[in-house]
């Protein structure tokens, strides 16, 4: 069963996704979507070992060799992301039952698990293939379970802001087709691998050219890059709890991957960035991502709002991350990836407790929140320190790494922005915490209890986590800096 | 253009031109399902839609200079990548010489299949079939958690009532299509089997199927249809096509080969591409026919819904 | 070259509509109509790039030497198919907004969350 580790990763949530509908019961359905969640961090651990030990894992789909048939490729950084993703579901899947009991009417319930596991499967389908119009199949996956899922929140505006990813996300999704069809012509293959040792000699073709462009722009839609996020913030704040806990730390990672694989493994890392001024754009655009994002979160007066603004602006660091195009720099911005994941899950998932306790989460009532759900509000509080990168927790590792590698590439400007940035994630946590402790609680809250155990659990674990791995960071910075090494064809 | 039901009627046009042209392009495999999933089931969900959302569409306000600008940056981005393409048509083009040519020349001895593009779609690349079975599964799962009403006993009673007078009207309708429903049935079934051999295969047949069921329902009305098509049935079948599909990759697995290496499925190679080949197409079949009809169902059911409401 | 090359333009040409229609209009049915426009020109855009001047449909047969490509074929089979479930979501997410809102109409939309905020 080893060696078939790399497509039970991808198929046994796959396969659970329709099991559920034979299950009537919807509390049996949370245990099996939950244990086929458990199964799937389970294998990603198994295979991130085995990866970082014997090197890159090829499987090839239905015994075919690529490029006639389909591979799976895993290699240090697939595994890093499959780890994170299968992690994440798993921990927020634990909440589920008890967020979605408030949030989503009961006969949907059954229809809520098997879209995300469906949204897992998409998810871990992409990170894990090695054929390039394979990712655009998977991606679609995934897609349409968020765009279903996010269209499952309560609010009617739920339904708009999933209409609008819809359209945007499939215009992305139509720009990578279009992007993998030029590549095709180009080369005759579809085979991410073969297609780095073809596109080469047809590098400086126009085609090429716009090939790569319409990719990368494809990629930036879903990344919710500075300008084409305008979908991110409704979707994230409309949708479920549990939806938004587990898109933000993962959707937006796996398009990140996308751009990585498709800019080193692809295109190559000296046509990628000599063709285009990308180095330049992205830097651009990742820091202006990181200003906008950050500013528009103070104004906010919706929590969900404000942290997926913020969500908005560490994506803009993970941007400027690449953008060094240094081992460095991509280590810090897979580590940022880590990192975000843990806290954007930890943060999302605290605030579905308090929609939980409260119903709402409207920045004026959360007065005296401090007092009446400490646990939870100390766990905002936290995840907050670890968005600004206060040292111990996870958000100053990434952060460390990150002004590291741009210093050492000699931009200083651009090392205070990026600390100018953390400043202003001062001030909109700082507005969290004044309203939860400094503010009398409002009349007639006197009844609100701590969240249920079933929240607390996964908040503390991924709390905890953040503060673990912002002491012993052996396990993030080892993995990011092979991947990060292997991408630049550098041995260790 | 301002009536959405001309421009709808125009898009189903659209897409059976392209159906043509695809056939002059030598892909008839892709003309059939343009056809009937493009031009048919495309065509019938929007009047679907329309008939709840409003007819005509309201003039836009602003003058859309920017889209404009980009769709113009867009098109000459992409009208510039064209300029270095092989010309069309040319037998020397990459494409023709690499990958495909293995496709063509071995596929009868390695899968004894005559077409080409059903060894690619169902062996070669059988994973991407599986893919695809699953975004076809995942929109129907979407639609039905969007658009599921529940439903109420005593509703069934009124409505039949109303589709009673209104089946009255259209008496040479409903023996033609009593009729037509089995061959067109029947024809689904072939087109199912005779995959392998000429243009056809699971998808397109599922699709046939359903245009049945939707014949069916629109003649003779909901209520009658839900007694003919059980609906929790129906999504037990969809869940089940696609576990047919996984499982014949299961199968694979436990018998120490990859996931949908069809080889080990009979004792000569050959023959298990076959047996594996059928199965995967009739669980896509399955899979399809059934989506198709709950998404059509609940699309019906939404209007029905509406119109009880104002009732 | 023109002659070599000007079906891919008229794609091109299609392509941008589509496009067009999606980012300009502001009725919801109609994007989806303009984002399915977009989507069918790609597909056109695939099968005329696999067309071989003088081949004929991939399955073998007696006696025929040259075959158009099988792989863009297949590709597209499973690109269309993914079209009709991106339209059906689309579709379903419009009757809902309907519901809720009075209104597909994306203007009208906007002012009514403008004015719950």
């Amino acid at each position: 069963m080893l060696a078939h580790l790399p497509i039970l990763q991808v198929i046994v949530p796959l396969m659970a996704a329709p099991l559920c509908l034979l299950i009537t019961r919807p509390r049996l359905v949370w245990l099996f979507a939950l244990i086929a969640s458990g199964l799937a961090f389970l294998i990603s651990s198994v295979l991130l070992q085995q990866v970082m030990t014997s090197g890159t894992i090829i499987y090839e789909l239905g015994g075919w060799a690529p490029p006639w048939g389909i591979e799976y490729r895993i290699d240090q950084l697939n595994a890093f992301l499959l780890l994170i993703i299968s992690a994440v579901s798993t921990v927020v899947l634990f909440a589920a039952h008890t967020s979605i009991s408030q949030e989503i009417p009961t006969d949907r319930h059954t229809f809520f698990y098997i879209l995300y596991l469906l949204c897992l499967a998409g998810m871990l389908g992409i990170v894990a293939t090695g054929d390039a119009f394979n990712v655009f199949v998977f991606l679609e996956i995934s897609s349409l379970s968020a765009y279903a899922l996010i269209a499952l929140g309560k609010d009617r505006r739920a339904l708009w802001a999933s209409y609008q990813y819809l359209i945007m996300g499939t215009i992305g999704a139509t720009f990578i087709l279009i992007g993998i069809g030029l590549m095709y012509q180009m080369t005759g293959t579809l085979n991410m691998d073969d297609l780095s040792r073809r596109l080469p000699e047809v590098a400086q073709t126009k085609t090429v050219f716009t090939a790569f462009a319409f990719v990368i722009v494809g990629i930036c839609l879903k990344l919710a890059m500075f300008p084409l996020h305008l979908w991110l913030p409704n979707a994230y704040a409309y949708a479920p709890s549990i939806v938004t806990a587990f898109l933000a730390a993962t959707a937006t990672k796996v398009a990140v991957y996308l751009l990585i694989r498709f800019t080193f493994s692809v295109f190559g890392l000296s046509f990628s960035f000599t063709h285009l001024p990308l180095q330049i754009l992205f830097l651009v655009l990742g820091l202006a991502g990181i200003f906008v994002a950050s500013t528009a979160a103070i104004y906010q007066t919706n929590i969900k709002h404000l942290f997926a603004y913020s969500s908005i602006a560490q994506i803009g660091y993970m941007i400027v991350g690449f953008s060094v195009s240094t081992v460095a720099g991509l280590t810090a911005t897979l580590l940022h990836l880590f990192n975000h994941a843990l806290m954007k899950s930890a943060l999302f998932l605290a605030l579905g407790a308090v929609m939980y306790r409260i119903g709402t989460t409207q920045l004026n009532h959360f007065q005296g929140l401090g007092h009446q759900m400490p646990l939870t509000m100390a766990a905002i509080v936290i995840g907050g320190l670890s968005l600004i990168g206060v040292p111990l927790t996870v958000g100053f590792v990434s952060k460390w790494y990150l002004v590291l590698a741009v210093i050492e590439n000699g931009w200083w400007p651009v090392a205070v922005l990026i600390l100018l940035g953390s400043l202003l994630a001062v001030v909109y946590v700082w507005r969290i915490v004044e309203m939860a402790y400094f503010k009398p609680a409002l009349a007639g809250t006197e009844t609100i209890k701590e969240a249920p155990l079933s929240f607390l659990i996964p908040i503390w674990i991924l709390i905890i986590a953040n503060i673990y791995f912002g002491i012993d960071t052996r396990l993030s910075v080892q993995v990011a800096q092979a991947a990060s090494q292997s991408l630049f064809g550098v041995s260790p | 253009m301002k009536d959405l039901l001309a421009v709808i009627m125009l898009l189903g046009i659209y897409g059976l031109l392209s159906a043509s042209f695809f056939v002059v392009m030598d892909a008839v495999d892709v003309a059939f399902t343009e056809a009937s999933v493009g031009a048919g089931i495309s065509t019938l969900l929007m009047l679907v839609t329309i008939s709840m959302t409003g007819r005509s569409e309201h003039p836009v306000r602003h003058k859309p200079l920017l889209a404009l600008a980009v769709v113009i940056f867009t098109g000459g981005l992409l009208i510039y990548g064209t300029l270095d393409m092989p010309y069309f048509g040319l037998a020397e083009a990459p494409i023709h010489q690499h990958v495909a040519p293995r496709y063509i020349n071995d596929s009868m001895q390695e899968i004894g299949v005559p077409n080409i593009v059903t060894s690619v779609l169902a062996s070669y690349r059988a994973f991407d079939t599986f893919g695809e079975v699953v975004v076809i599964f995942t929109a129907g799962i979407g639609v039905l958690a969007l658009l599921s009403v529940a439903r109420r006993r005593d509703d069934a009673t009124k409505i039949e009532s109303l589709n009673m007078s209104m089946h009255e009207k259209h008496l040479i309708l409903r023996i033609v299509t009593k009729i037509l429903i089995p061959f067109i049935l029947l024809f689904a079934l072939y087109v199912q089997f005779h995959g392998d051999y000429g243009p056809g295969g699971g998808f397109q047949a599922g699709v046939i199927f359903a245009a049945a069921i939707f014949l069916y329902t629109m003649l003779f009305g909901m209520s009658t249809a839900r007694r003919v098509i059980n609906q929790s049935l129906t999504q037990l079948l969809a869940a089940i096509g696609v576990l047919l599909y996984g499982s014949v990759g299961v199968v694979s697995l436990l018998n120490g080969k990859n996931f949908l290496d069809y080889s080990v499925l009979a004792t000569d190679p050959v023959a298990g591409q076959h047996l594996g080949i059928l199965l995967i197409e009739l669980g896509v079949g399955i899979t399809v026919a059934s989506i198709m009809i709950i998404i059509f169902f609940n699309f019906a059911a939404r209007i029905e819904d509406q119109q009880n409401k104002e009732n | 070259m023109i002659l070599g090359l000007y079906n891919y333009w008229i794609v091109v040409v299609l392509m941008m509509v589509g496009f067009y229609i999606v980012i300009a209009h502001g009725n919801l049915v109609k994007k989806i109509i303009g984002l399915t426009i977009f989507q069918t020109s790609v597909f056109i855009f695939y099968i005329s790039m696999a067309k071989v001047d003088g081949g004929t449909a991939p399955i073998l047969a007696e006696g025929i030497k040259q075959f158009s490509n099988p792989l863009p074929h297949v590709l597209i089979l499973t690109a269309i198919v993914v079209g009709i479930a991106t339209t059906a979501l689309g579709l379903a997410l419009a009757v809902r907004i309907k519901e809720a809102y009075g209104s597909v109409e994306e203007e009208e939309i906007q002012k009514k969350d403008n004015l719950d905020c």
